[in-house]
């Protein structure tokens, strides 16, 4: 077991260097094998009404003309050691884990990150739990019934659940629930968990709710597919032989088993959210990761960019280390591998 | 079902049914005024902000909640070059002069704001004076001087350090050569540029005269910013107030709040109400959303000021009670495919005529989404929001005159067409509509159009905007807009027309306009210190570009604002073609 | 409805499913009886209904889409009619099953020990301490070595042989009446059927249990069992001691069985003698008997085979055969035409 952790974690590490390799690639080496310039690079950081030699001194001054493998280590050292950067009236510090600094918006990437971390942490725990709760007993119910009624009624709200885009829910339900009927917040309303509990959960309701319904709807069908196929194995008409209660054999057999690939998707899932539940934050206006990645995107801002896909990926990397970690826990047959 | 409920179900419907007509909508109660002041009152109706004062009021109170779906590069008011910031900016700042707050036309009028009255010039044009009004202060109490508005004028012309404003300062002032930046070269003597005698009076010295610079005046680059509190990239993490209001908390990228500033003396500002207590403007609001909060009451202003988005336009037009809650104004802005003069054989007149006789302009109308909230049919480049624009008719405006096409296409020596290549840019639907129109239009006559996509942020640095890359890929056609800086010819036409403003490198806004006439034209303005003459050498060159078929336009840009509920004193300033954010109040 | 003498005894059990294809006669008509300390084999293809009966008796069936008729009595009771929370009382306690491949059986997410303590636990208000410690000698007594270390492996880690002994173990550890096995020793290699199949006897021997074995080779029925029934097709087609069938066998399905039974005293280059055809459809059964479209001696019986179903009739002393040939007829071809080729040459 501890080789296993112990090989997951280098394979994480490896993972994090190979993903901040390939995205620095992506904005800084692809542009140039298209043909962009070093003055290209930094025309991105000036206001319009800037010069070609204004243009060249700002390529400098920001290292655009050094090698890719300097312009590289220049940014991975900024996330260990912290960097400065030349604004012309001052040296602004931006201190370890300097995950870039917005040339843009004048501030460093990470205490950014820092301050939105919690408004997506919150948004995606919340509507998690709920549809992992909502989603997994929606899909033991309909396995449990499978061909009634409420299978099929579940099954097609589901289905609905899957193909309307959390854009389009978002707004109606904000108009007819948060405008309208005026019980719940309007879009863009954040409240800290530590602040006021009753309020952060009320602010999120209705982003929670319209965010677990697409996932939880996925989750209920995923949930009844892998019910169905448990309770057809022949160790769950053991545990019936044994004279075990059905309503144990349903839970600690056949929910347990079943659940196993289901975690492993929902911590993947979960990693993804982390990053950024972009189409919810920007429906529902929180200044979460993922509307922190749309405003750098709509602004062509690289840093926070990069910043915000590393704080991603790391979310991604390790998401998927604890679901490693934990699949080893729940099921003793990993740990063999 | 109250009033709120039943609007709430009429939009989840019409959002439903996408522009099914919702059923009692309205929410379109207006009380009466409170009829204190003296401008002409608006009725509820369609268009009745754009030339008349909506709802307006004296009361003062309450939270103006203001919103936008993305950000605006600063608020910095030496870092700025958006209209909306500039719009906005003087709640909290006041420039030299600014744009009279009234509706239409009236409101391009500049008044004196910092200063007691509009600059005095002398030296045939080359110096401008401003004497400050007495008792100005900044929030912190400091009495507000010449020096101040000096330092924050040449601050804002280091482009290195703030480089989003504009540079009309860096290109009229006559500055020392040994002047790099207030930073770098604080102590290089820059009174050539700017004296202060005393720290009420302030003079700009140009370089060449210019009629006009009481538009420079009114940037909110004059707007006075104290040496000691200017903490450069960062002034923008809470700039200085010289205006009624003061910024309280600055949430980059999330959220501003502006509360009274208490050493702002109404005695010193004849032009502002200030009415609301504080202000609340949250950034990147979800757009669709944000409409629908407007229509429901529960924000009073889109900051962006551009109009509602598809969604929600449906249903402002089709519902009558909410349109008569919108206004439809033409702004300073044209949306144009520029017709590139040196790559053949677009370099014969002829060709590019074809390229306009050929098109389909009402089909380019509907690209921008139709009269509303595209814009009428442009039929010259200047909008007519511009002083000395005048109607053109040199081309039809129907869907395309095939015949006169192909006549112009023998004169060209084209007779059987020719194929070129339109750029546009490719995550903009609309351009790309655009494009796709007159590819198809164009095809009728035997111009052939290859579309190529490139990326909006770069379209002009690296693209369409790049000489040599335009020459490269021979792209003779290439979609783009411009809004004016202000609405005047040299606010709207000087970056767009003038060839000698082209870089090699790139980053240019004019594309295709390379004319010796045109470019003699725009030295004769700055010599010409007749404010009508100079309109009506500006409404000579948009004829001589539209004889010579630099570019085709699309539409002069219009958009559908909706006058919030609850807010007073609404109505659209010809300044800024969008809702005149100075003296807005709760009701 | 009487209570039998018998410790088990089936009557005319019928497990009918309703498909969307059509009913599905699974077991149709089946009765025996059984004491405690016997064995019972029951014999048959895939699909003769053999698992369904053992199903059906320890009322798995019930609650689900099966429609069952006739009588299981089991030490008094009856189970057809009885709750299905009862019957689940009974279930791991009175009467517990033995399942075919124990890697499939067993939960993969839980150790040997914790399977069997759970199984203990049902039935007794025990201390998970004394449980542990039951399951621990339960292990040791179905040889497993080292079982208090052994006792917190998982499955996987077990080899097939050892997992069917565990399986045994937690079959065993609420000391049933009944026990039935399923085809225990099909997914084992043959040195540790032989095994399992020793451990099986002496623990039978040690419980006094009855004992049911389901499998479709004649081979394990004749290491273990007292009686033999031959199912076919949802039915008893032969029901006798092990002598009956082994030496006295009279439906030529059973002649099939035996040539097809792969013989250690035989020489591995003869061929056996498969049974031709395929078991029959259970919704479409054949008309009158359900084996004659894969009888070679059907056309024996004027016709009869396929118009009319067979008794089950009693040939001699319990030896009970459902075939329309006549005692002589099915003599004379086993002594001369069936037997002669099993023999060792």
């Amino acid at each position: 077991m501890v080789t296993y952790i112990i090989r997951r974690l280098i394979g994480a590490v490896l993972m994090l260097v190979i993903v901040s390799m390939v995205t620095f690639s992506i904005f800084f080496v692809v542009p140039r094998i298209a043909g962009a310039t070093s003055e290209d690079f930094a025309s991105r950081y000036m206001g319009r009404s800037a010069d070609a030699e204004m243009i060249a001194v700002t390529a400098e001054k920001l290292g655009f003309n050094d090698p890719i493998p300097v312009q590289y280590g220049r940014w991975i050292s900024g996330v260990f050691v912290g960097s400065e950067f030349d604004t012309g009236a001052t040296v602004e510090e931006c201190p370890a884990p300097c995950f870039g600094y917005s040339f843009i918006k004048r501030q460093p990437v990470w205490p950014d990150l820092v301050d939105r971390i919690p408004v997506t942490l919150s948004l995606a725990l919340g509507a998690s739990v709920i549809w992992l709760l909502g989603g997994v007993a929606t899909g033991v119910l309909s396995a449990l019934r499978k061909g009634t009624i409420f299978d099929r009624a579940a099954m097609s709200i589901a289905l609905a659940g899957v193909s309307l885009p959390i854009f389009f829910t978002g707004i109606v339900s904000l108009v007819i629930f948060s405008y309208g009927l005026g019980i719940t917040a309007p879009g863009g309303s954040f409240t800290p968990f530590l602040e006021n509990p009753v309020e952060w959960a009320y602010n999120l309701l209705l982003p929670w709710i319209t965010l677990a319904f697409l996932s939880a709807a996925a989750y209920a069908r995923l949930t009844r597919a892998g019910m169905l196929e448990t309770m057809s194995e022949d160790y769950i008409r053991t545990a019936r032989a044994k004279g075990m209660q059905e309503s144990r054999v349903v839970v600690k057999h056949g929910l347990r088993a079943a659940l196993t690939p289901i975690l492993t998707i929902f911590g993947l899932d979960l990693g993804l959210l982390l990053g950024g539940a972009v189409l919810t934050e920007s429906t529902f206006s929180l200044k979460g990761l993922g509307d922190y990645a749309v405003q750098a995107i709509v602004t062509n801002d690289l840093p926070k960019i990069m910043g915000v896909t590393m704080v991603a990926a790391l979310f991604v990397v390790l998401a998927s280390l604890i679901v490693d970690l934990l699949y080893a826990v729940v099921d003793p047959r990993v740990r063999l591998g | 079902m109250n009033k709120r409920s039943a609007l709430a179900f009429a939009a989840a419907g019409a959002a439903l049914s996408l522009g099914l007509s919702a059923c009692g909508g309205g929410g379109s109660e207006t009380k009466p005024a409170d009829g204190s002041s003296a401008a002409p009152a608006a009725a509820d109706a369609f268009n009745a902000g754009l030339e008349a004062v909506f709802n307006p009021s004296d009361k003062k109170g309450g939270v103006l909640k203001m919103a936008i779906s993305e950000d605006w590069d600063s608020i910095d008011p030496g870092d700025t070059y958006y209209a909306l910031s500039w719009n906005l900016v003087r709640i909290y700042g006041r420039s030299l002069v600014t744009y009279t707050p009234a509706p239409g036309a009236e409101g391009r009028k500049l008044s004196p704001d910092l200063a007691e009255n509009l600059g005095e010039s002398s030296d045939g044009g080359k110096t401008w004076t401003y004497k400050l009004r007495a008792g100005l202060k900044f929030e912190d109490g400091t009495p507000i001087t010449s020096k101040d508005v000096k330092y924050a004028v040449l601050r804002s012309m280091d482009k290195e350090t703030l480089v989003n404003g504009p540079t009309y300062f860096n290109d009229w002032l006559d500055l020392p050569k040994d002047f790099k930046s207030v930073y770098k070269t604080p102590d290089v003597n820059t009174d050539s540029a700017i004296e202060t005698p005393d720290d009420q009076t302030i003079v700009f010295h140009l370089k060449k005269a210019y009629g006009g610079f009481d538009n420079f005046a009114a940037l909110p680059g004059t707007i006075p910013v104290p040496k000691d509190k200017d903490t450069g990239v960062k002034y923008r993490e809470h700039p200085v107030a010289s205006g009624p209001y003061k910024f309280d908390k600055v949430e980059a990228g999330k959220q501003y709040t502006l509360v009274r500033n208490e050493h702002w003396d109404p005695a010193t500002d004849p032009i502002r109400k200030a009415l609301p207590d504080s202000y609340e403007i949250s950034l990147g609001v979800n757009a669709d959303d944000l409409d629908n909060r407007i229509l429901s009451g529960d924000l009073h202003i889109d900051l962006a000021g551009s109009g509602v988005q598809p969604a929600a336009l449906g249903r402002v037009l089709g519902d009558p009670a909410l349109k008569a809650r919108a206004d439809n104004p033409t702004g300073a802005r044209t949306w144009y495919t520029s017709i590139v003069s040196d790559v053949a054989p677009l370099d014969n007149v002829e060709c590019r005529k074809a390229v306009i006789y050929g098109a389909d302009r009402v089909g380019l109308q509907n690209a921008y989404g139709g009269e509303f909230a595209g814009g009428d049919i442009a039929t010259g480049l200047m909008p007519p929001s511009i002083g000395g624009w005048k109607k053109l008719d040199l081309y039809p405006t129907g869907t395309g005159d095939v015949e006169k096409a192909k006549a112009a296409l023998a004169a060209c020596g084209k007779p059987d067409g020719f194929e070129t290549i339109m750029a546009y840019r490719a995550d903009r639907p609309k351009e790309k509509a655009t494009a796709e129109s007159l590819q198809q239009a164009l095809a009728k006559v035997g111009i052939k159009l290859e579309l190529k996509g490139y990326p909006t942020g770069d379209y002009f640095a690296l693209y369409a905007g790049k000489p040599d890359f335009v020459k490269k890929n021979g792209i003779g056609l290439a979609t783009n807009g411009w809004g004016a800086d202000w609405n005047d010819g040299f606010g709207f036409m000087s970056q767009i027309v003038d060839s000698r403003t082209i870089r090699e490198s790139g980053g240019n806004y004019n594309i295709s306009i390379k004319d010796k006439e045109i470019d003699a034209k725009i030295d004769q303005i700055f010599t010409e210190t007749d404010v009508a003459k100079r309109d009506a050498l500006w409404g000579e060159i948009d004829q001589r570009v539209m004889e010579q078929a630099y570019v085709l336009p699309s539409v002069w840009s219009k958009g559908v604002l909706v006058r919030p509920l609850g807010a007073t004193n609404v109505f659209v300033t010809g300044a800024f073609d969008m809702y005149d954010y100075l003296n807005l109040g709760v009701q | 409805m009487s209570a039998p003498s018998s410790f088990l005894e089936l009557r005319d059990l019928r497990i009918h499913f309703p498909t969307d294809d059509g009913l599905v006669k699974s077991v149709d008509g089946l009765s025996f009886q059984l004491e405690r300390g016997k064995t019972l084999g029951i014999v048959g293809e895939s699909g003769s209904g053999k698992s369904v009966t053992s199903l059906g008796i320890l009322g798995l069936h019930k609650g689900g889409r099966a429609k069952i008729s006739g009588e299981i009595w089991l030490g008094g009771e009856e189970l057809v009619t009885a709750s299905a929370d009862h019957v689940r009382t009974l279930r791991g306690k009175k009467m517990a099953m033995i399942f075919q491949d124990p890697l499939s059986a067993m939960h993969p997410f839980y150790t040997v020990g914790a399977q069997i303590v759970e199984a203990y636990r049902i039935h007794n208000q025990v201390s998970k301490k004394v449980a542990r410690k039951h399951a621990i000698d339960m292990l040791g007594r179905v040889g497993i070595p080292q079982p208090e270390k052994r006792v917190d492996s998982y499955p996987h880690e077990f080899s097939g042989g050892m997992r069917q002994r565990a399986m045994i173990a937690m079959a065993l550890s609420c000391d049933p009446e009944l026990l039935i096995a399923d085809e225990p020793t099909t997914a084992l290699d043959v040195t540790v059927q032989a095994q399992i199949l020793d451990l099986m006897r002496d623990l039978q021997r040690d419980f006094n249990a009855a004992l049911i074995v389901i499998t479709h080779d004649l081979g394990v029925v004749a290491e273990l069992s007292d009686d033999i029934l031959v199912m076919y097709g949802g039915k008893g087609i032969e029901y006798g001691t092990a002598e009956d069938i082994f030496e006295r066998p009279e439906h030529p399905y059973t002649w099939g069985l035996l040539g097809s039974m792969p013989r250690l005293d035989r020489e591995r280059t003869e061929r056996l003698l498969p049974i031709k055809g395929s078991p029959p459809s259970l919704i479409n059964v054949p008309t009158g008997c359900a084996f004659h479209p894969r009888c070679a001696y059907a056309d024996r019986t004027d016709g009869r085979s396929s118009t009319e179903v067979p008794e089950l009739l009693e040939s001699d002393g319990g030896h009970l055969v459902r075939c329309h040939l006549s005692h002589e007829v099915k003599r004379d071809i086993w002594e001369n035409e069936i037997k002669v080729n099993l023999e060792p040459s």
